[in-house]
């Protein structure tokens, strides 16, 4: 959002010497750009946004949907009800940890293996890369299904192999979150590898090895050489990352059956879900899903605010 | 300051163009139609074991479009999983997708009936000859607001079953009172740790809920002395003596019958409607059934009344059709014949004495319900109380030590007072 308000003040500001017409013009000129796009983007998110926020204000359950009560007009009363809710700021803290701890994860084994797939030979490079495709094609729901295989507590591979039967992988609210944690991580560090690689790889030669001839050790390079160039890229599989994992649902729901054992598992997405086609409290979920919302646009907004008072760019 | 002013404004003209124009749509109230010709679309509920159901039907439907040669019906199966409530509110949403004749469970009622979904039959089960065998107790569990809003078509009631050759062999018998349950349940693990001394799960409710109103609690009071005493007594089968809590704290009712059937424990609370999963296990041809005891020997606890209506929706665009195939299906001939396939308890009394007087099976069934037999709230609170978990969070808090008996009991009485809106 700040990008497309300050990009126009380049073309501006010259313009201001080549007087007023041209202005305008050139004004206009970046906005024309965005039309197509922006007639596609705007329907398709503002219209959902706006019948959240429009629901999120009416006490709207099923005795209204199907018509058996008036819709009545609350006001905030919804997002009162929310945040005088003990069980929503354990879910939420709880979101924000998993969320958190998701997003280091999937960072540093996908940077890893970016580091690893740029150094290795052809064969192995290949079977990397063949392995992570194709835990990014499986859908979520597939895989979280498989790895729930995986860990089942009398018939699973795992407990088979380590000789464990019976052991039950998702009794314990944090051995159920690292298998959980374990999945998300295995469904999206493709991404991030695949775009850090590629970020590698346009890193010219010449500047790794002027880096070794002075010395450095590949940790060093890593972190002085490759780092600082790779940082915009780094952003944006960041704020993916974090949007990606802060809205987690299916895995939560496939593997820990929506929410594990007393609810101990939930987190935002399965709340919000139960809440409002569990519960009918389709304003009340409405409710959630707007402060969801709101939560990523300000984390969004502030990272890319930090970057530009860094002085960098995307 | 600015900006909130802006922003301030903006939520009031959003609100007032809200209110003006656009508060979010409503279905339409259509009162439906009464079509003799066409197609009857026709809800069930999809069972473990399905085909044996499946048949009864289609001789039902056979036997149906016979007398009413213009008339097809076509029957669906939907999942019992929380799935059919997003099943039904679609349907109740849009009239054009929905059944005329759906089977609902009788503790989702009082949400559909609060929804407007289903049609009032009170007029015509009245006017309907065999209707009026169906006893008081069982038209209350398809009534809501005076409105009756569905024919019954089954009860099911869950009693103790127990493994026969394990008891003998141990030298145990059936319990006669609660507090011997327990001791029968450690007495069979303590000597065969490879079975759980009683299948019970945290997310089974209506397994739980019988030892609650036994000692004297009900699920509006969850905080009290009584409902305390009944959590406490269900929870201390949730132990590492009995059936521990990294295995059965997730377990729901059906995954108890599973643990049962596959010969994993010794005793199981199940319904009538389980026999036919029992019998196609390990455990087939080595169990009896008791009723579920009481606090004093002689006294069953009291059962949770469960149970399925046949109802004809609100919107439906045929509705004698819908009515007379409601009355066919819930008639005698049919309901003995679903017992027969299903095992389910017939509603019409002359249907179940004629079943009792042949199968020795339901004794234990039918003196649980002579015994008296409870029933959840019926009202919207209910759907809300279930779908939230209530109890199987208290259930599993208590069982996996996260919380103590009072806290659990009290979190738990607290949701319950929110869902009924009492706060």
């Amino acid at each position: 959002m700040t990008t497309l308000a300050t990009t126009p003040a380049g073309p501006q500001a010259r313009a201001r010497r080549a007087g007023p017409r041209p202005r305008r013009r050139d004004g206009l000129r970046p906005w024309l750009y965005l039309l197509p796009a922006a007639a596609v983007l705007l329907p398709l998110l503002g219209y959902p946004i706006y019948m959240l926020g429009l629901l999120s204000v009416f006490d709207y359950r099923q005795a209204q949907v199907s018509g058996g009560e008036p819709t009545t007009f609350v006001g905030f009363g919804n997002y009162a009800t929310l945040l005088g809710d003990q069980r929503f700021w354990s879910v939420l803290g709880q979101t924000v940890a998993f969320a958190a701890a998701l997003v280091v994860a999937t960072l540093a084994v996908g940077a890893t293996l970016a580091v690893v797939l740029s150094r290795a030979g052809r064969v192995p490079r290949l079977l990397l890369s063949l392995a992570a495709m194709a835990a990014w094609a499986a859908p979520a729901m597939t895989g979280s299904t498989v790895w729930m295989f995986l860990f089942d507590a009398d018939l699973g591979l795992v407990n088979q192999v380590l000789g464990i039967e019976g052991f039950n992988w998702f009794y314990d609210r944090w051995v159920a979150f690292g298998v959980v944690g374990a999945t998300v991580v295995w469904h999206s560090f493709p991404f991030v590898m695949v775009t850090l690689y590629a970020g590698i790889q346009a890193v010219p030669a010449s500047v790794i090895e002027a880096a070794a001839l002075d010395g450095a050790s590949a940790w060093q390079s890593f972190w002085k050489v490759l780092v600082p160039i790779l940082r915009p890229l780094i952003t944006i599989v960041v704020i993916q990352s974090i949007i990606w994992d802060f809205k987690i649902f299916t895995q939560i729901y496939v593997m820990t059956n929506g929410g594990g054992i007393a609810g101990q598992n939930s987190v935002l997405n399965v709340y919000a879900y139960q809440t409002a086609f569990g519960s009918s409290e389709y304003g009340l979920g409405s409710a959630i899903g707007m402060v969801m919302t709101l939560i990523l646009l300000a984390v969004t907004l502030l990272y890319i605010r930090a970057l530009h008072r860094r002085g960098e760019s995307l | 300051m600015k900006r909130v002013k802006i922003l301030k404004s903006y939520a009031a003209g959003l609100a007032l163009l809200t209110l003006a124009a656009c508060a979010p749509s409503t279905a339409p109230s259509s009162a439906g139609g009464d079509d003799r010709t066409g197609t009857v679309r026709v809800w069930l509920f999809d069972e473990p074991n399905r085909a044996p159901k499946e048949k009864v039907v289609a001789e039902a439907v056979k036997e149906f479009t016979a007398a009413h040669p213009d008339v097809k019906v076509e029957v669906s199966y939907i999942p019992t999983s929380p799935a059919r409530h997003e099943k039904f509110k679609g349907a109740f949403n849009d009239p054009a997708s929905a059944p005329d004749v759906a089977e609902y469970g009788n503790t989702d009622l009082a949400e559909y009936a609060a929804a407007g979904g289903f049609a009032d039959l009170g007029a015509d089960v009245g006017a309907w000859a065999e209707g009026k065998e169906i006893g008081a107790d069982l038209l209350k569990s398809a009534t809501a607001g005076g409105k009756l809003y569905g024919v019954p078509w089954y009860i099911g009631v869950r009693a103790l079953y127990y493994r026969t050759d394990v008891f003998a062999e141990l030298g145990l018998e059936p319990p006669a009172t609660l507090e011997e349950l327990a001791t029968t349940a450690r007495a069979v693990r303590e000597k065969k740790p490879d079975l759980y001394g009683i299948a019970v799960g945290g997310e089974y409710t209506f397994g739980a809920l019988p030892f609650v109103w036994d000692a004297g609690g009900d699920i509006e009071k969850l905080d009290g002395p009584e409902s305390r005493k009944g959590v406490k007594a269900y929870t201390d089968l949730l132990s590492d003596d009995v059936c521990p809590p990294q295995a059965c704290a997730a377990l729901t009712g059906g995954k108890t019958v599973e643990l049962f059937a596959s010969g994993k424990a010794a005793m199981g609370i199940l319904g009538n409607f389980s026999r036919s999963a029992v019998d196609a296990g390990p455990a087939a041809g080595k169990y009896a059934v008791v009723p579920l005891p009481g606090s004093t020997a002689g006294t069953p606890a009291p059962a949770f009344a469960g149970g399925n209506n046949l109802g004809v929706m609100r919107s439906s665009g045929h509705r004698t059709l819908a009515v007379q195939f409601v009355q066919l299906l819930a008639g005698k001939t049919y309901q003995v014949k679903m017992y027969e396939a299903m095992g389910n308890l017939p509603t019409l009394t002359s249907a179940r004495q004629e079943l009792a007087a042949k199968d020795p099976f339901l004794k234990p069934f039918l003196d649980t319900v002579a015994a008296g037999t409870r029933f959840v709230p019926v009202d919207p609170a209910w759907v809300k109380i279930d779908n939230q978990k209530v109890i199987p969070t208290m259930l599993q808090k208590v069982a996996t030590g996260q919380a103590t008996v009072e806290q659990a009991t009290t979190e738990a009485a607290a949701a319950v007072n929110a869902a009924f809106g009492r706060s």
